[in-house]
């Protein structure tokens, strides 16, 4: 009896439980079968007795039309609205007030942003270029912004097995700085709250409200309090209606509604842009022992364990407070469907070289999520009627810097000018896009365009273009490689290559997804309809199991996707929405393309700190 | 009728918890902090008595230093009408909450407390017990169900207990402490969330309550729990009992 309380009283204890459930290949619904051996009434489910619930389905509710339809929403209005609190959003709103302080214009801004809190959805390497910044807010050293390790040291090894061979590092980190942008941006907030941004994390911008003329005037948030079957629950409250003037999305790499956008507008022909190509990352922050600890020390190695025909490597980097940040990096064109990044970076702390630092050391924090690797080739026309696309959304990352924090901002203080421009003096939002041709963002990317697609024919090659681009070359060349098919497309049908083993977990220097996934601090609102939507439900069982062995269930840093035995012994798709980061590879790499990442219930999702 | 509702700002549940280096404690440095779901049970059950007609007021109660405000405007958000703030750094234990909620009801004068149970944090499940016990008021404790009764100024707590559900009927002014299952808490939505930042804030010292923060309690030490070790396969009713007896010791 005693136990049957402590199980619903300690709420933390039960979250573990919870998770262990959920990610385990188990059939049985019922995940707590000793609370109900004695004789006493069952209680109705609640919010916090999640570890009753069943696994989730892989089906789609078949009414998703219940709740939106019926009640009218509430609706309230902005200037300008931005979806994401992440580094483009926040320094387009903190733009915006700038201008209107220094004009005398008083303009309404509003940031939307799903995570818990700002920051809660923030993961990168990081190392810093101040340049925006140092643009956008000059005195942030005096304003204390969270920006204090510089760079000390930089390094490049190409890994074997068993050896790490030193290369000359291709980087310029000078000047540069070791953080956490998590931290970084959650400092960006405040100053952003400070001018009068007004910032509401918990709000997922879940749809995009048009006028009858095919203008963007706003976004919808999310209904909150729906079931799982699609009924309203006790707590059930509409979303509301956030209209703006000016939209800006910001939502990084393949954000939802931005992704709607590019094709609803096709703002990729009009940009003559190729498609966007991308990688996973995957990533952890280490305590580790003070005497290894050398802040704002910098690392990045390729080779294993990846092969020669996989674009990917690692980075570390040295932080302060004796914490690193750990991550590995591949890219999502790999054509293997039974690579497993997560396991690749899991093996690859085990690497000699790696292992010393990591040994006697303690995981804070694990996290995931996917990049752009597209670059120059792969920009759109960002403009759309109503508004714009601003930083990773649109895709402005620098690939052979590994930066796109910089290029980023730059991008939401550009398009802050031209919204200003259009909401004070009647401009065309198009003049966000010439002002992106002037900038340094469009010089750095045209410089850089090259390094990635030398990459298709493998690593030597690669690697020997981008030798001769560093050196020689550094741009100034007459061609623009292009990219090779797309992520989705390149996976190969699993006939054509055999399974990877990976070793076991040691639990000291690599782990299960379980035990990772605890330490992101996810969590979502268990009783909810699965964000993670099947165009059509038939697919995982009729291709992407038998064609491709089920890649889902590799790729995803989550362990979301899971193929477990029915009662009729069929595999069937179970997805454990509940575990997911948030990191967009499977709306990426389906080779289908048949999973759609939605946003689910504001709120919900990993909780970074100092990722 | 006015009802007294306090929060706390823990740790949110969802959060992994570390232990500092040095032992005297778990970080809470760049960690996410929510209200206390117990609760945000209790502000929803004090939002509903409201709603049906039965209280006029819900004030929000929470005590901690200037970060609690967050907490306490979410609980505005969800529809208190008025918040008060006890500024406090130092570390409050259930005693010293008691008694400062205990001088609050001199000011305020509600004619029910509604807290959550225990906050997850310490798991201490005694402020509310020791609110109705320096108040010399009755307490619902564990509640699963709550009837007001206004005319006869009486609640009807249902109470989960050990043996099952005890049904206590309170004379007004009462204490009540929330269970899981007592409700179900709304969100705080976006105009709400609005509305809530022009809600007025009151602010208390301890001093200006007339209560000394000072603690009789010493956290020597805080560890992580021992990892567990994995099972022992035995082979029969003999090697089980040599085990307990040789190994284990317990017989």
């Amino acid at each position: 009896m005693l136990k049957f309380c402590s199980i619903f009283s300690k709420s933390k204890s039960k979250n573990l439980f919870l998770l262990r459930s959920r990610t385990k290949s188990t059939s049985s619904s019922q995940s707590s079968p000793a609370a109900y051996t004695f004789s006493r009434r069952i209680f109705p489910y609640s919010k916090h007795s999640s570890l009753l619930a069943p696994a989730s389905i892989s089906r789609v509710p078949p009414s998703r039309s219940f709740a939106t339809d019926s009640e009218a929403r509430d609706s309230i209005e902005y200037d300008v609205v931005v979806v994401g609190a992440g580094p483009a959003g926040l320094s387009a709103a903190i733009r915006l007030k700038q201008l209107c302080h220094q004009k005398g214009a008083d303009l309404s801004v509003c940031v939307v942003e799903k995570g818990a809190e700002v920051g809660a959805h923030i993961i990168s390497g990081n190392v810093f270029e101040p340049r925006a910044l140092d643009e956008l807010l000059p005195q942030w050293k005096q304003e204390e912004a969270p920006i204090n390790t510089p760079v000390s040291s930089d390094k490049f090894w190409f890994l074997t097995k068993n050896r790490a061979i030193s290369l000359p590092s291709p980087f310029h980190n000078k000047g540069n700085y070791v953080i956490s942008l998590s931290q970084l941006v959650r400092w960006l907030g405040a100053k952003a709250e400070e001018l009068g941004v007004e910032i509401y994390p918990g709000f997922a911008a879940s749809e995009i409200l048009y006028d009858t003329n095919n203008k963007v005037i706003g976004i919808g948030t999310n209904d909150m309090g729906i079931a799982k079957d699609g009924s309203k629950k006790e707590n059930f409250q509409r979303g509301v209606e956030v209209k703006g003037r000016i939209t800006l999305l910001a939502e990084g790499c393949r954000g939802s509604l931005s992704e709607k956008i590019m094709g609803r507008y096709n703002l990729r022909e009009k940009g003559g842009a190729e498609h966007q190509t991308y990688a996973l990352g995957i990533k952890e922050v280490w305590e580790i022992d003070e005497r290894k600890h050398q802040p704002g020390a910098v690392l990045h190695t390729l080779g294993w364990p990846l092969d020669h025909k996989t674009y990917g490597g690692s980075f570390l980097y040295h932080m302060k407070d004796n914490q690193i940040s750990i991550g590995f990096v591949v890219a999502l064109n790999y054509q293997n469907p039974f690579m497993n990044p997560y396991e690749e970076f899991q093996k690859f702390k085990h690497h000699p070289a790696i292992r010393p630092y990591l040994e006697g050391g303690t995981v804070i924090q694990y996290g995931a999520r996917t990049l752009n690797e597209g670059g120059f080739q792969s920009i759109p026309y960002p403009v759309f009627p109503g508004g714009a696309i601003i930083g990773c959304s649109a895709g402005f990352l620098n690939v052979p810097k590994i930066k796109g924090t910089h290029t980023a901002m730059k991008s939401g203080m550009l398009a802050a000018e031209a919204t200003f421009g259009v909401l004070n003096e009647g401009l065309d939002m198009d003049m966000y896009w010439k002002a992106l041709r002037n900038s340094w963002i469009w010089d750095e990317l045209y410089k850089a365009r090259n390094y990635r697609p030398a990459f298709e024919n493998g690593l030597i090659p690669g690697l020997a273009l981008s030798g001769l681009e560093h050196y020689l070359l550094r741009g100034k060349h007459p061609f623009t490689l292009k990219h090779g098919k797309a992520d989705h497309e390149a996976t190969n049908a699993a006939q054509l290559h055999s399974p990877i083993q990976y070793p076991k977990a040691d639990g000291i220097l690599s782990f299960d997804v379980p035990t990772s996934l605890h330490r992101s601090n996810t969590n979502h609102e268990h009783d909810q309809p699965p964000h993670l939507r099947l165009r059509d439900p038939k697919i995982p069982e009729t291709v992407n199991l038998p064609v491709y062995a089920a890649p889902e269930s590799r790729y995803c840093p989550a362990r979301v996707y899971e193929y477990v035995a029915d009662e009729h012994n069929q595999l069937k798709l179970q997805i454990n929405a509940q575990n997911c980061l948030h990191c967009k590879a499977c709306d990426i790499k389906d080779p289908k393309q048949n999973i759609e990442w939605t946003v689910p219930e504001g709120g919900g999702g990993p909780g970074y700190s100092v990722m | 009728m006015k009802i007294m509702v306090a929060i706390k700002r823990v740790i949110d549940y969802a959060v992994k918890i570390r232990v500092k280096p040095d032992k005297s404690g778990v970080v809470t440095q760049n960690v996410k902090m929510s209200m206390n779901p117990f609760c945000e049970i209790a502000l929803e059950e004090a939002l509903r008595i409201r709603e049906s007609g039965l209280a006029s007021e819900v004030v929000a109660v929470t005590m901690g230093p200037s970060q609690c405000l967050d907490t306490l405007r979410t609980g505005l958000a969800m529809g208190a009408d008025r918040g008060i703030h006890v500024d406090s750094t130092s570390a409050l234990h259930p005693l010293h909450v008691a008694k400062i909620l205990r001088n609050l009801v001199q000011i305020e004068k509600p004619s029910l407390i509604i807290l959550g149970k225990q906050a997850i944090d310490d798991d201490c499940n005694q402020t509310g017990q020791m609110v109705a016990g320096l108040l010399n008021w009755p307490q619902g404790t564990f509640a699963s169900k709550v009837v007001l009764d206004k005319e006869k100024e009486e609640v009807t707590v249902d109470r989960e207990v050990d043996d099952g559900i005890e049904t206590v009927q309170l004379k007004l002014p009462a204490v009540i402490t929330t269970d899981l299952r007592l409700n179900q808490p709304r969100y705080a939505t976006l105009p709400n969330i609005m509305k809530a930042k022009s809600k007025p804030i009151k602010k208390f010292t301890p001093q200006e309550l007339n209560v000394e923060i000072k603690s009789d309690l010493e956290i020597v030490e805080v560890t992580e729990p021992p990892k567990r070790k994995a099972g022992v396969m035995v082979s029969s009713v003999d090697e089980l009992i040599e085990k307990l007896k040789n190994e284990a010791k317990v017989i």
